[in-house]
């Protein structure tokens, strides 16, 4: 492994002050640390040791976190396909379908991303951040899986340079910033991200009475035609589709890697195994969820607000977003208090987004990303009061 | 009324290379130093001997200007041999060439402490050279011989990794203690707390002039910041007062024995010494000796002090004034090819993230631990951490932002004036960004403090 080494060694001057690139140290940096761990050591006064976790690693554990959706993701994409077109077909063809759908979409969002990241490292000259290594595999997994590439580039473009970027890089941005790139798609071009664009039939005949509506686009067609959601999902052109254990456990038409309630819930096991994501607002948006759909259940006012509640739990993205989106640290509220509350007010405005919007069928983006926008306050309130506590033993 | 702090938020770093506890024989150090740089907040300090003068121990060497009261003393008797100094003519270290036989100034002696009044114990420990044990909250510099503290804490246990046995370092020394104590009570208006482990059955620090108070519970429980926001938290306008035990016994000793004696039990401890163990040496002794053959081989960092709070010196580097201990860990000056991704389980972390598989060993397995910083610099990302680790009250990470936005109200809103460096060490430890938390509150500190 020295060889390794050596090579960095024989390179390093040259990007290095005085160096012929020195101007793309940033960029050298960047792979350098993604072999090597850097030999920086403590400095003379302080602590003396330090915690074997960095950022990298950290953010690592978030995107192994997500594999399992990423999987499960791919195979549901070829799987769909098949079924949608009312062919058999094995496990390998469902899974090399899905594949070719899914994997250029990863490569256009990272490659973008990436470029776009060291542009701004090199040009601020700063350290290139870890955060887009989750930002990359995250908007995909938001993705149908028959979105135009290009609307993938430019939608991570606009993401890491409007959302993020411009607010001064990873950790200081608002939003989420893959949120923000399915925002961005779903204002610009409205067409390619919502309707029949959730299974991919390519060149094929859809099967008879095939239809593309998702559960959430039911839900506002029962409104509409004030029948019974549960019975329309069961009388799906596929049998058992909408079942409650094919929609928990993600057999469902939907974004590449949101539909598996079961893949989420795994991947948040692995978040809060490690702390790396917080158990506090995971479990809180759930309960926001399920306390708001019991509340619109008793209220009964249209066919949507009578859905039972557990259902809501794993139609939509919801599960997907509050473990790998309302639980990103830096969109987050802060304070261990404002975490129940941020999670909690996400879930319930996703019910009522969900219930009362029949404009906007998928409530939790939507919620994340305005929760985003009142993290602070949630905050602002929650470090006054315990300025307040000290302030009330003061005497002077 | 004594009370129970009972805590459970904090992290003990377990590293490998405790102190026996037995004391080794070395040959004693030729020189000493005193190091303006060890007192916090010293700005002006003036010198009140020349190279080439002999001074005794007890015999007062410099000033700081600001608080001219207070002397700070030779630890042994000798010549002073080398005045060091830095940028700007800045006083780095006054060397001292030591004795054979130490001689010590005199001092008046009182059988009776109990008899002494308050001016005069502010008299002698002033000019006794003990003052600058007395430190002050907020800011952690040397208390002001005018101000009438609120409380006066003294915390009888040292939860820091390594950290030597208070009760060794000071066996046999309980009548001093009692004596330190006596003093110190007449000091304030409130009262002296005297807060121990609630494991410890000894009975060196069951002072009747004193609160006893038990505390439990993972590093940083030992602080005695940590203990007064449990005891008696500091608002702003408020002054406490924190004595180390050493510094209790020292101050006893001043005034039964009738001299400034600096002599002290250290630890020499770390994963790099042979066989750590303890030895007697004065305050601010050169460590040439005592590293001289009782160290492995290899490319080591000596620090004064313990890992989280400590300061780097080199081989030929003195003592610390407020140290105990002296730990000598690996450098980690080295490329590890995929360091950042790897599973371990020897490289100790709090977080369990990925590969992090520490905690495996359980409580007591021992880790050596380098100086490698283990990753890069990055903005504020992780949320919720340095509070698991921050048994108080106190929102770490609102704080130093604070702090770096130079925003004093919310300074002292958040806190400020409950902590100094060593309250959120732990904090700079886990930190997955890798922020200098000590330097940065240090300077909130000094910002507060100057306005």
């Amino acid at each position: 492994m020295k060889f390794i080494e050596d090579i960095f060694a024989k390179v390093r001057p040259n990007f290095e002050k005085g160096g012929k690139w020195e101007k793309f140290f940033y960029i050298y940096e960047a792979h350098e640390t993604l072999f090597l761990a850097p030999n920086s050591t403590t400095g003379a006064k302080g602590a003396q040791i330090k915690d074997a976790i960095d950022m990298k690693r950290m953010m690592m554990t978030v995107i192994i976190a997500m594999i399992p959706c990423l999987l499960f993701g791919i195979w549901n994409a070829g799987h769909q396909h098949y079924l949608a077109i009312g062919q058999v077909a094995d496990l390998a063809s469902e899974i090399l379908l899905g594949a070719t759908l899914v994997v250029p979409i990863l490569i256009v969002s990272y490659s973008v991303g990436l470029g776009i990241e060291f542009t701004f490292a090199t040009i601020r000259k700063h350290e290139v951040n870890e955060g887009f290594l989750v930002t990359g595999m995250l908007i995909p997994l938001v993705m149908p899986p028959t979105i135009p590439l290009w609307q993938v580039g430019l939608a991570t473009a606009f993401a890491v340079i409007i959302g993020k970027e411009a607010f001064g890089g990873t950790g200081m941005n608002i939003l989420n910033v893959a949120l923000t790139a399915r925002a961005f798609l779903y204002f610009a071009y409205p067409s390619q991200i919502s309707g029949d664009v959730w299974s991919y039939l390519g060149s094929e005949q859809a099967v008879a009475g095939f239809s593309g509506a998702t559960p959430l686009a039911i839900g506002a067609a029962a409104v509409e035609g004030n029948q019974s959601m549960l019975s329309m999902m069961g009388d799906m052109w596929s049998e058992g589709l909408y079942s409650f254990n094919s929609l928990f456990m993600g057999i469902i038409p939907g974004s590449i890697g949101e539909t598996s309630t079961l893949m989420c819930l795994i991947g948040a096991a692995i978040l809060i195994i490690t702390g790396v994501g917080s158990w506090k607002i995971i479990t809180s948006v759930f309960a926001g969820a399920f306390v708001m759909a019991t509340i619109c259940n008793l209220l009964g006012a249209n066919e949507y607000m009578l859905l039972p509640a557990h259902y809501h739990l794993v139609i939509g993205g919801l599960a997907f977003g509050a473990v790998f989106m309302a639980s990103d640290p830096v969109t987050a509220t802060q304070t261990e208090t404002g975490k129940w509350i941020y999670g909690f007010l996400i879930g319930m405005l996703t019910i009522i987004i969900r219930v009362f919007n029949p404009a906007y069928p998928e409530g939790i983006m939507l919620a994340i990303l305005l929760m985003n926008v009142f993290a602070p306050l949630i905050d602002y309130y929650v470090v006054a009061a315990n300025k307040k506590r000290r302030l009330k033993r003061a005497t002077v | 009324m004594s009370q129970n702090i009972k805590l459970k938020k904090g992290f003990d770093i377990n590293l490998a290379g405790k102190a026996e506890k037995k004391i080794g024989e070395l040959p004693p150090a030729e020189t000493y130093a005193i190091k303006p740089t060890d007192f916090v907040g010293m700005s002006r300090p003036k010198l009140l001997v020349k190279e080439g003068d002999n001074v005794k121990a007890g015999t007062p060497i410099m000033i700081d200007k600001l608080v001219e009261d207070v002397m700070y003393s030779s630890p042994v008797s000798g010549e002073i041999a080398e005045v060091v100094r830095g940028a700007k003519r800045k006083i780095l270290e006054i060397r001292i060439l030591a004795d054979k036989e130490v001689s010590f100034e005199s001092f008046d002696k009182h059988d009776d402490v109990k008899g002494v009044s308050k001016e005069a114990a502010i008299e002698q420990m002033t000019k006794g050279g003990v003052w600058p044990n007395i430190i002050q909250r907020p800011f952690g510099v040397v208390a002001d011989p005018n101000d009438s503290p609120k409380n006066i804490f003294v915390s009888a246990l040292d939860t820091h990794p390594l950290a030597p046995d208070m009760n060794y370092i000071l066996e046999g020394q309980k009548k001093y203690f009692d004596a330190g104590i006596s003093i110190l009570s007449k000091l304030t208006e409130g009262t002296v707390h005297v807060n121990m482990d609630v494991k410890d059955s000894s009975d060196l620090f069951k002072s009747t002039e004193a609160q006893v108070n038990t505390v439990s519970g993972p590093h940083p429980a030992g602080n005695v910041g940590v203990q007064i926001h449990h005891l008696a938290p500091i608002n702003k306008g408020e002054v406490s007062w924190t004595v180390h035990p050493y510094g209790v016994a020292q101050i006893g000793k001043l005034f039964l024995e009738g001299k400034y004696d600096a002599s002290k039990v250290i630890a020499l401890a770390g994963s790099e010494v042979k066989a750590p163990q303890y030895y007697k040496t004065y305050s601010g002794a050169a460590i040439n000796k005592l590293i001289d053959g009782t160290i492995k081989d290899g490319y080591v960092r000596y620090i004064s002090g313990n890992v989280l709070t400590g300061n780097q010196i080199n081989s030929t580097g003195y003592l610390g004034f407020y140290h105990n201990q002296l730990t000598v860990i690996p450098e980690g000056d080295y490329y590890e090819l995929f360091g950042w991704i790897l599973p371990t389980t020897n490289r100790l972390s709090f977080h369990r993230a990925f590969g992090l598989l520490s905690f495996l060993g359980g409580k007591k397995k021992e880790f050596v631990l380098d100086t490698n910083n283990r990753g890069q610099h990055r903005a504020f990302v992780q949320t919720g951490a340095f509070e698991k680790v921050t048994p108080m009250d106190i929102l770490p990470t609102y704080l130093l932002k604070a702090i770096l936005a130079e925003d004093f109200d919310d300074m002292e809103g958040l806190g400020i004036y409950e902590v100094i460096e060593e309250d959120l060490a732990l904090c700079e430890f886990i930190d997955v960004s890798k922020n200098d938390v000590q330097a940065i509150l240090r300077e909130g500190l000094d910002l507060v403090k100057n306005s």
